[in-house]
């Protein structure tokens, strides 16, 4: 596998504004548990059923280490390089109840260059919203029909100040 | 929780050796499809002497040794299972690649309580085995209250 370095962005080409390609991902429960199984994150809350109920929760919830990860992926795949994301900070303002029903549910991440620092180094915000297509949003109980009012409540990861070093 | 404990710093974990298998195994968990995640030539390729982790990787060396000091006696935590993640960042010197041994010191930045739920702040250091630094964890966990939760809100 070569990398295409003519398409990958260059610095210089980059401009404040321009939108990195953004990407939707389907979650399953079984993706959960994959990802705590790869991160060596055993808590119960990520997949137990029951935990979930003990704690007031439709479904047990996504890490949101898994959600910052595809987020992440997206930039990395941008960049052509999994070294170039430097320095990058989120938080998880909204909990993502994945049901086990075989559907899941959609994470749809977007991120644009706010501010070109030191060549060869851009900051980018990076969002991640709960699609509303989901299927699921009307359990959340947490205002799930705020969907249909716009995609303004349904972020459930914001990275304000991610650093990718371009080549 | 005991604000004695701010600024305590936890011996460092054992050393934790990358294994390309482990790169390979996160990065499909996170859908990683980079060439230089799977590939050591491909790594070669962007510079990096064997393959590299995703960026989200040091999750799996920092989570376990925050864990262990959410369970320090010292620190009183309650409820001390039941908690999730509010916020996370990694700063890197360099990407972790497959053959590193890093290390994790561990240190209680600041605690702080909100609505009847303890809020715990770490500052990881990951460092490799000739001491270079690798990269900086900061993670924020909230340990839920009895009453936050089970009160049904």
């Amino acid at each position: 596998m070569t990398v295409e370095t003519a398409s990958l962005p260059r610095y210089e080409e980059i401009e404040v504004g321009f939108r990195v390609p953004g990407r939707t991902f389907r979650v399953e429960r079984k993706d959960l548990v994959r990802y705590g199984g790869a991160a060596c994150d055993y808590n119960t809350i990520h997949w137990d059923d029951r935990t979930a109920e003990l704690m007031g929760l439709p479904s047990p919830i996504a890490h949101g280490m898994f959600t910052m990860g595809l987020a992440l992926g997206v930039l990395t795949d941008w960049a052509g390089d999994p070294g170039a994301v430097v320095d990058f900070g989120g938080r998880f303002p909204r909990l993502v109840p994945v049901p086990n029903d075989g559907v899941g549910v959609e994470l749809t991440v977007e991120a644009m260059v706010m501010e070109k620092l030191d060549p060869p180094r851009v900051r980018l915000s990076v969002a991640v919203r709960l699609g509303v297509n989901g299927g699921h949003s009307g359990n959340s109980g947490q205002g799930g029909h705020a969907g249909h009012a716009g995609h303004g409540g349904n972020k459930v990861l914001t990275m304000p100040r991610t650093i990718v070093a371009l080549r | 929780m005991n604000q004695g404990c701010v600024g305590k710093v936890y011996p460092p974990t054992a050393p934790y050796e990358v294994g390309r298998e482990k790169i390979r195994e996160f990065a499909a968990a996170v859908r990683e499809g980079n060439a230089a995640c799977w590939d050591a030539d491909a790594a070669r390729a962007l510079g990096y002497p064997d393959v590299i982790a995703p960026p989200s990787f040091p999750m799996v060396l920092t989570l376990e040794a925050e864990h262990d000091a959410v369970h320090d006696p010292e620190l009183g935590a309650a409820n001390q299972d039941r908690f999730v993640h509010r916020e996370q960042r990694f700063a890197y010197s360099r990407p972790i690649h497959a053959g590193d041994v890093l290390t994790v010191t561990v240190r209680l930045a600041g605690i702080d309580a909100v609505g009847g739920s303890d809020v715990v702040n770490y500052e990881s250091t990951i460092t490799a085995a000739d001491g270079e630094h690798v990269c900086t964890a900061t993670s924020t966990f909230v340990i839920f209250g009895q009453e936050e939760r089970d009160g049904g809100s």
